[in-house]
């Protein structure tokens, strides 16, 4: 029994106070703990928007009607012993419960965790905790240039220490983890995000295109993902 | 913190008022049903679909369609911005795919189409008609290709043409939705009617536009798209009191409904049923919500049949205009 699978969302009704000002759509948000045995769910966010700001002004007590958890999550082989995670800004915050879903299953994990200054570098202490190796990159010291990171999954995959890359958060990161892929035939998948209205598959608004039989197909977000095949994505 | 996938009651408790409904030769078990495009399979994680009055569902056209650019969608005050363009897996899908899935239900299925042509509506209509589908609603609030790209329920003229054209090619109850972006409501409909149009759905979205002026751009990917949500239901509202005056065929109201009083305003200004919209994607269940509590109204007012409500506007003479009496 979980409360959520890592990777999968929760839409959240961002209203409170704001009154008339308060934003009309849900606020999809992938969910940062989702703890069965506590029922405790947490929820990562940068304020940078209407909902974002109306989340924050909720006080302890009050109420937050969430719909979820929604979507596909991601999913984990049991043939792999070791896994990549990369991620970006927020998109470390759905890639932190994979980390630990992937240490239950004994599966061993890298996490290259890119930020732009080392004091802006979210969750790191999560993913130490899971036993997994930690490597931030920095724009600051250049250490997050895309050369860099390619230096590290270079060497994770000539020690055998990548059997699959799961990305989150960036398209830069996203571009260069489908090319290692292809190159190197190592399966793959990334978290996307897109503006949603319903969460459930009926607006099909949240569409992206992605490949499909030498073919651009447009997919929704909420529906099919939000964790799609990283081969698949068109970043 | 409370999850509403988790929470949600199927209440399957008999109501204590008969709140079904006729269109036409159809009778509803009540008269709430979603608006097109508002409503997918994966709503059944979230309330029985057999307490629907019907269903209605996403604009089918012949050939496959992929849809407009993103984003498709933009929030305004108590609104909802879209221009999602039609994307559509096409007939042959909807037959071997959508159909009998639906078919596992007891509500009616009311199947949406479109088509750039009246031809190509009455060809689509035609195909359609079989076993599973109870009613053909046309979306003639389309572009109309032959007109310039002008949706045919903008003129009583094209409306005729096109619903002339659909109840030559199918037998089956021939749902009209119209289009609020026209100058004369009242003249649309009772060209549907005369056309043999069974039940008008009043309405579409109204055609708006929002822009961005932080990046200077539009915030839709087509520019202009069509808004929803509570910031229509006056206007809507208004035009189903219009439409269902001006015919003698049931009129379904639809824009803005999100709650059971909601729905009791727009049975009181005439509309026979109703279909909910933008309110699904923020509350998944407003459908059975609204079902449930229009029985509580008619049970709390002494309302036996909830079709006592329909047109039951009640409006003094000084009200009524001088010409009327």
């Amino acid at each position: 029994m979980t409360l959520a699978r890592p990777g999968q969302f929760f839409h959240l009704l961002c209203t409170g106070e704001m009154g008339m000002l308060a934003p009309f759509f849900r606020r999809p948000m992938s969910a940062y703990l989702a703890d069965p045995s506590s029922g405790r769910l947490e929820f990562l966010y940068k304020v940078n928007g209407r909902g974002t700001r109306a989340l924050a002004a909720l006080q302890p007590g009050e109420e937050l009607n969430v719909l979820g958890p929604l979507g596909r999550g991601f999913r984990l082989d049991p043939s792999w012993k070791n896994i990549v995670v990369v991620g970006r800004g927020v998109g470390l915050a759905t890639l932190a419960p994979l980390a630990e879903a992937a240490a239950a299953q004994r599966i061993k994990v890298t996490a290259i965790l890119s930020a732009r200054r080392p004091d802006l570098l979210m969750s790191a202490e999560r993913f130490q905790n899971t036993g997994a190796r930690v490597l931030p990159v920095y724009d600051s010291d250049g250490s997050s240039a895309p050369e860099e990171v390619e230096k590290l999954l270079d060497r994770l995959i000539a020690s055998r220490l990548a059997d699959a890359f799961f990305v989150c958060g960036s398209q830069r990161l996203l571009r260069l983890l489908q090319r290692f892929s292809e190159t190197h035939a190592i399966p793959g998948q990334v978290a996307l995000e897109q503006q949603m209205a319903c969460g459930l598959g009926m607006c099909f608004c949240c569409v992206r295109p992605f490949r499909e039989d030498g073919k651009i197909a447009q997919r929704r977000v909420c529906w099919e993902g939000p964790v799609f095949n990283l081969q698949e994505a068109l970043a | 913190m409370t999850s509403r996938l988790a929470d949600v009651k199927t209440d399957s408790r008999e109501p204590q008022v008969d709140l079904s409904v006729r269109i036409g030769r159809l009778t509803l078990a009540n008269p709430v049903m979603p608006a097109s495009g508002t409503f997918a399979e994966g709503l059944e994680q979230v309330f029985d679909f057999n307490r629907l009055g019907a269903f209605v569902t996403k604009t089918i056209t012949r050939d496959y369609r992929s849809g407009n650019p993103t984003p498709r969608v933009a929030e305004t005050a108590s609104g909802m911005l879209n221009s999602i363009g039609i994307p559509s897996k096409g007939l042959a899908t909807f037959l071997s795919d959508t159909l009998p899935f639906y078919r596992r239900y007891r509500p009616p299925l009311i199947v949406s189409i479109s088509a750039p042509t009246a031809e190509q509506f009455a060809e689509l209509a035609r195909e359609l008609t079989v076993p599973g589908i109870a009613a053909i609603e046309a979306n003639i609030s389309c572009p109309n290709i032959e007109a310039d790209g002008r949706a045919f329920a903008m003129l009583p003229d094209s409306t005729e043409t096109v619903v002339r054209r659909l109840r030559a090619a199918t037998e089956l109850p021939l749902w009209v939705k119209l289009t609020p972006n026209t100058a004369d409501i009242a003249a649309v409909a009772s060209a549907a009617e005369a056309a043999g149009a069974d039940a008008l759905v009043v309405a579409n979205t109204i055609l708006g536009m929002a822009v961005d002026a932080d990046t200077f751009r539009p915030r839709l990917g087509s520019i202009m798209g069509g808004l929803s949500g509570p910031a229509v239901k006056p206007i809507i509202l208004r035009m189903t009191y219009q439409a269902a005056r001006a015919v003698s065929i049931p009129v379904i109201g639809c824009g803005g409904i999100g709650t059971a009083e909601d729905a009791v305003e727009y049975l009181l200004a005439g509309a026979t049923a109703v279909q909910v919209g933008t309110a699904t994607f923020l509350h998944p269940n407003a459908t059975p919500e609204i079902i449930d509590g229009l029985a509580t109204f008619c049970c709390r007012r002494g309302i036996a049949r909830i079709e006592d409500l329909v047109g039951a506007l009640v409006l003094d003479d000084a009200s009524l205009p001088a010409a009327a009496s």
